[in-house]
């Protein structure tokens, strides 16, 4: 092949690169336009406030699946955050004994197991026995799925702490937990805060493992042994149902999990990049 | 000698929460075969290849959810391949430096989007949009297996199109981390002997193939388990079927609609062996994905190491 043609190839394939950047973040506007565009005007304050009226009477709005998403968000992270957290620090304090990597490939593995697996295991833990899909068992499929997140989070980031101060801590006689709990958990707090965040921006907007388990709720509950409603189970009801009214009320709630996802992660972004400021040499 | 108790205590502790990760791993696998042991009792193999899914009279075949989730998926997948492996080559070796973050940020954005919101715009902005082109498709490609069938708009082409962009950001971000890994010698090697831009990028990603597959694979996983948005645009409709046109099920979609339906213990069972399949299936895939991605950056390291051992600090940060 000539120089030339070589270079003409050379500049084709990166034109086609940057097509692929283009053709990936074309649907993201599209998606984002649409939610912004048929949510944003959906939204009012009824919608914040008041409960979803019976079907035909215009209206109404999602106050009881708001409620219901914040109390399942709660009951997972109860779930998940101390079990995740516990479970990090000790992969970073113990990081290369087998048992370590043992736990960390299963964290893997569970990160990987599709949603809906996760809510047919709580639907077998949770809800059969009892015989009564409950806010619990949604709050307990969530919180499984914050975990995997929240122990790689919290072992990255307990990493990151400068092993001076660890040294330090351990040469002045203390044991080990008193150093990670006096030492190394205070300076990496702000990163596991950050671990948890990025955690619940995961499961605010899962809707597969609630359908069986918290199901979902018309009326005002926060009875946490019962059903309960939740934005996301709102949404789909509301989008496969025929109704005009419902639709426009399934964007406004896409609208606000869009919103409080990216509020999430925006967050959680600018604390991580403020902790590795911090703690680099 | 107090403080060695002490160390050990706090070592089990820890190690006891740190085992219940591995506890709830293994207890999904042993909840999902007891609570689908009346479905793999009564119908064995024949569950994996009959076609009929029929809840009244208790027959339960699930091949045409087995076809939907694998069909779905690989087509996403060859639509969602080049597109991720470009994004990565753009990102890491073509974009000026500035648009790096953004552009790596914008990207991992499309997987924070939420499945139902991507089922939402599929409902109504994308499934229409497809019908028009269904409509526009001219009568001798209709013809083919691919494209027959009435133009529905929603079925398989839709769902493999919302389920390409749903992946691209998780292939994407570890192809883009594998080129990272690649040493730089490579590409300068390749620039010396006369390469043009293109010819060392094609040398990276030659060096980091067997990761780039890992990273697709990765992807692969993801489609197999995605459930909101593929059950609201795929038609839910049990057959095999070439056709996009055709509106079809996944194993995801059939638990996620039928699953509080399943009025006797049978139904019940069956739809749970189908989540075990597919809890088995993305584990396998998983794994697989892993241990190239894994191997990929290891030999990287390694070849760095032996360069220059200065440079093992940086790559440690």
């Amino acid at each position: 092949m000539s120089a030339r043609r070589r270079k003409t190839v050379s500049a084709i394939a990166e034109g086609l690169c940057a097509v692929a950047v283009i053709l990936a973040l074309l649907p993201l506007a599209f998606i984002l336009f649409y939610v912004v565009k048929q949510g944003a005007s959906a939204l009012n304050w009824a919608f914040f406030t008041s409960m979803p009226k019976p079907v035909g009477e215009p209206g109404g709005g999602m106050g009881n699946a708001i409620v219901g998403t914040l109390i399942l968000i709660g009951l997972a992270a109860l779930f998940a955050v101390p079990i995740g957290c516990i479970c990090g620090i000790h992969l970073a304090e113990y990081r290369d004994s087998r048992f370590s990597s043992v736990v960390r490939f299963a964290a893997d593995v569970l990160n990987g197991v599709p949603s809906i697996v996760i809510g047919i295991f709580a639907y077998g833990l949770a809800v059969l026995p009892v015989k009564r899909f409950s806010a619990m068992a949604g709050g307990f499929a969530l919180g499984l799925l914050m975990i995997p997140v929240v122990v790689r989070t919290t072992e990255e980031l307990v990493r990151l702490v400068p092993s001076g101060l660890r040294e330090g801590a351990l040469a002045l006689g203390a044991s080990r937990s008193r150093a990670v709990f006096t030492v190394i958990v205070p300076a990496a707090l702000p990163g596991i805060l950050t671990g948890i965040l990025v955690a619940t921006a995961r499961v605010a907007g899962e809707t597969a493992p609630l359908l069986f388990t918290s199901f979902n709720n018309r009326f005002w509950s926060t009875n946490i042994a019962q059903p309960i409603a939740s934005l996301t189970v709102q949404v789909f009801t509301y989008a496969i149902s025929p109704y005009d009214d419902w639709h426009r009320q399934a964007w406004a709630g896409a609208f606000l999990l869009v919103m409080i996802i990216l509020v999430l992660s925006i967050v959680a972004r600018l604390a991580v990049r403020r902790l590795e400021q911090m703690n680099r040499p | 000698m107090r403080r060695s108790a002490d160390d050990r205590l706090f070592r089990l502790t820890t190690g006891a929460f740190a085992a219940m990760v591995l506890v709830i791993v293994v207890g999904i696998g042993i909840e999902l075969t007891r609570q689908s042991m009346l479905s793999i009792q009564k119908f064995g193999w024949s569950f994996w290849t009959g076609r009929t899914w029929d809840p009244v009279a208790g027959e339960f075949g699930a091949l045409p959810f087995i076809w939907g989730t694998l069909y779905s998926s690989l087509l996403a997948l060859l639509l969602s391949a080049p597109i991720a492996l470009g994004i990565a080559i753009f990102i890491s070796e073509l974009s000026p430096r500035f648009l790096r973050q953004p552009l790596a940020y914008l990207t991992d954005l499309l997987a924070a989007i939420p499945s139902i919101v991507y089922g939402l715009w599929g409902i109504f902005v994308l499934v229409p949009i497809v019908r028009k082109l269904e409509l526009l498709t001219p009568e001798p490609l209709r013809r083919l297996p691919l494209f027959h069938g009435p133009p529905l708009g929603v079925g398989m082409g839709t769902a493999a199109l919302i389920l390409a962009v749903m992946v691209v950001p998780f292939s994407s971000s570890v192809a883009r981390e594998i080129l990272k890994n690649v040493p730089s010698a490579q590409r300068e090697a390749a620039y010396a002997l006369g390469a043009t831009r293109w010819e060392a990028i094609k040398v990276a990603i030659g060096y980091g193939k067997t990761g780039i597959i890992g990273a697709i694979m990765l992807g692969l996983g993801r489609a197999l388990g995605e459930t909101m948005a593929v059950t609201m645009v795929i038609g839910n409709n049990p057959q095999v079927s070439l056709s996009l046109f055709a509106p079809q099920y996944t194993m995801a979609a059939v638990i996620a609609n039928e699953f509080t339906e399943a009025a006797d213990e049978l139904y019940l069972h069956a739809l749970i062996e189908i989540g075990l399949l597919l809890f088995v299936i993305t584990i396998v895939v998983n794994l697989a994905s892993r241990l190239l991605i894994w191997s990929t950056k290891k030999r990287a390291a390694e070849l760095v190491v032996l360069a220059s051992p200065a440079t093992k600090e940086e790559i440690a940060a």
